[in-house]
């Protein structure tokens, strides 16, 4: 009983782990360029939520100052992240694009198949 | 002037990040490096400025945006940084006069080449002036988008697969560094790296849990940015495919870099809470420092495309410097920290080397490049003594630095480590050797009868380099003396 409160109380941590092990292992798994990509932006958004939850503090609004507010949630994780989805963006751009290279020179995004024809030549 | 000086911090970023976009805006590849150039031999000007005043005045803080610390991102220059700083951008302007006619020869970018070296460059010089721990994860992206497309610019069509699979792997550090540093800012509630330091030694022993973790993910993220040995496997297609400048200039930076993030939150940050030495973090990087320094020489010596050898030598080499962290005594240190500049200083020399033998024959296979030591002398001669200081010859650069690893691993009083280092060594001396014989002694291959010497624009950075490998191995002044010194400081507010 402790266990599951213990995991219900920190569910948005399951989530963060679930996504970032998920992420992960697509990026290890699977053969397509594509794939591969969409694994390593999955990985990355899970940690997007490890910075942005505990930012939050139930009940707390956004930090205005102003006498009828109390309480406050944190920005500065918000800040953070933005910045980290911006590179994020930066990454998948760019890693989009070297696939679209790839496929033209290679005609496939297959990593099998292309590790087969980069050892040919 | 005076009124620049404070302001030389942010300069070193802010300068070649303007460079690049203006480099980005140029069509044509000669007004491209003439701004390159400019830029890159205004950085070790500035570095060198802060460099002095450190060694006079102490170190430097500056708030950005005037935002006080740890509210604000500080960047702060303490006599490592100025020493790391001082060395990416010696290197990164040295190489630069090169660019020219080998990047023309080798790919088609033009001015986007220097936009993007430039890029990098900045990246770089930002992760090591920072005091903050997000800033340097922003910078380390910078430097680490930039060096993928710097990699998929090499005409082989393999450049592209090699730079797609650093792109996966370098993000996947990248990301494993900012976990670290997300646990590290829960538990403390701090970026600024000095403040994470302070309460840290508070917040550990009622959280040791979270911050052990966050020193795993960082050392792992890291660890692969700096291609620790099993976490190395980037390290080598994307040496071997990527045009000849950006292999010489990733070589003496990149890894460097990432090396100078390590120590950082090893000795700068965590050292200061845990007991750095009762941790088997410690015991499995000397671990993993000999396995790097035995596979990868090993698999060096039957490498036939000559920069794959180097780069796996330097894989080899980098763990030499992880070996000195390993070590986390005073001569050990100081052995990484001259190791880092030194090797450097070598790698850059020979990957120009080959840069300049690419130019002439098209190739850096071994069998072409028989007897090719006669058509280009001085060249051929800079790949001797760059080889020797790898192998770690007394007189040599490379010697000091091992000279003090050994005496760190005598003053752990283990002989096996001395041995090691010692046996090792030796590897290095067959896989330099062979290419010694090969350019020296053998009949001209056809292709090597084609070759003339280096173009002057070439010869000059590569004679600079192998001459400061010699120097550096004669003087220690500069590099000895402020690597014990940084030793002294990073050791002393530890645990």
């Amino acid at each position: 009983m402790r266990e599951l409160q213990l995991i219900a109380g920190h569910y948005n941590y399951v989530a963060t782990m679930f996504l970032m092990m998920a992420g992960l292992y697509i990026v290890v798994a699977r053969g397509n360029m594509v794939k591969k990509m969409v694994g390593l932006s999955i990985f990355q958004t899970s940690v997007y939520l490890l910075y942005i939850a505990p930012g939050k503090i139930i009940g707390g609004t956004a930090p205005i100052i102003d006498p009828i507010f109390k309480v406050y949630s944190n920005p500065l994780p918000h800040v953070l992240i933005l910045t980290a989805i911006v590179v994020g963006v930066a990454t998948l751009a760019l890693g989009m694009a070297l696939v679209v290279r790839i496929n033209e020179t290679y005609g496939t995004i297959e990593e099998d198949e292309i590790f087969a024809k980069a050892d040919e030549k | 002037m005076t009124a620049i000086t404070p302001h030389l911090p942010v300069l070193q970023v802010v300068v070649p990040l303007i460079g690049a976009f203006l480099a980005g805006l140029l069509r044509r590849g000669t007004s491209g490096f003439l701004l390159a150039l400019a830029v890159s031999w205004l950085m070790p000007i500035i570095a060198g400025a802060m460099l002095y005043q450190t060694l006079t005045s102490g170190p430097i803080s500056y708030h950005l945006g005037g935002w006080e610390p740890p509210y604000g991102i500080e960047y702060r220059v303490d006599l490592f940084n100025a020493f790391v700083l001082m060395l990416v951008s010696s290197v990164g302007a040295v190489i630069m006069p090169f660019a020219r006619r080998s990047i023309a020869f080798e790919t088609d970018a033009g001015a986007w080449f220097y936009c993007m070296y430039l890029l990098c460059l900045a990246g770089l010089l930002g992760i090591t002036v920072t005091g903050d721990a997000f800033n340097a994860f922003v910078f380390l992206e910078i430097s680490s988008l930039s060096t993928y497309v710097l990699i998929a610019l090499g005409r082989d069509r393999r450049a592209l697969l090699s730079a797609f699979q650093y792109l996966i792997m370098g993000t996947i550090g990248a990301t494993f560094y900012i976990i670290g540093v997300g646990l590290i800012y829960l538990v403390t509630g701090s970026l600024n790296m000095q403040d994470i330091a302070a309460r840290l030694v508070d917040a550990f022993p009622t959280q040791s849990r979270p911050v052990m973790a966050a020193l795993a993910f960082i050392a792992v993220g890291v660890g692969l940015k700096l291609a620790m040995f099993p976490l190395h496997v980037w390290l080598p297609n994307a040496y071997a495919y990527a045009p000849s400048v950006a292999t010489a200039f990733l070589a003496g930076t990149a890894t460097k870099v990432a090396i100078y993030l390590l120590i950082r939150f090893f000795y700068g940050i965590f050292g200061h809470a845990i007991d750095f030495r009762a941790l088997t973090v410690t015991a499995l990087i000397i671990g993993l420092s000999i396995a790097a320094m035995f596979i990868a020489s090993f698999i060096a010596v039957f490498e036939t495309n000559l920069k794959r050898m180097l780069a796996y030598s330097s894989v080899a080499q980098i763990g030499y410097i992880t070996l000195g962290i390993g070590l986390a005594n005073q001569n050990g240190l100081t052995g990484s920290i001259v190791h880092l500049a030194n090797h450097a200083v070598m790698k850059a020399a020979l990957f120009l080397v080959l840069g300049a033998v690419f130019f002439r024959i098209g190739s850096v296979k071994l069998h072409d490049l028989s007897g090719i030591g006669h058509r280009m002398p001085l060249t051929m001669t800079a790949f001797v003594i760059g080889g020797l200081g790898i192998i770690g010859t007394p007189g040599t650069a490379g010697f000091i630095s091992k000279w003090y690893l050994a005496l760190g691993a005598f003053n752990e009083g283990s002989w096996p480590l001395l041995l090691v280092i010692v046996v090792s060594s030796l590897i290095a001396v067959i896989y330099i050797g062979r290419v010694v014989e090969v350019a020296w002694f053998r009949e001209e291959s056809p292709l090597a009868a084609t070759a003339r010497e280096a173009p002057l624009d070439m010869l000059v950075p590569i004679m600079v380099l192998a001459a400061a490998t010699i120097y550096f191995g004669i003087d220690t002044r500069a590099t000895a003396s402020i690597a014990s010194q940084v030793a002294a400081m990073l050791l002393g507010g530890l645990r």
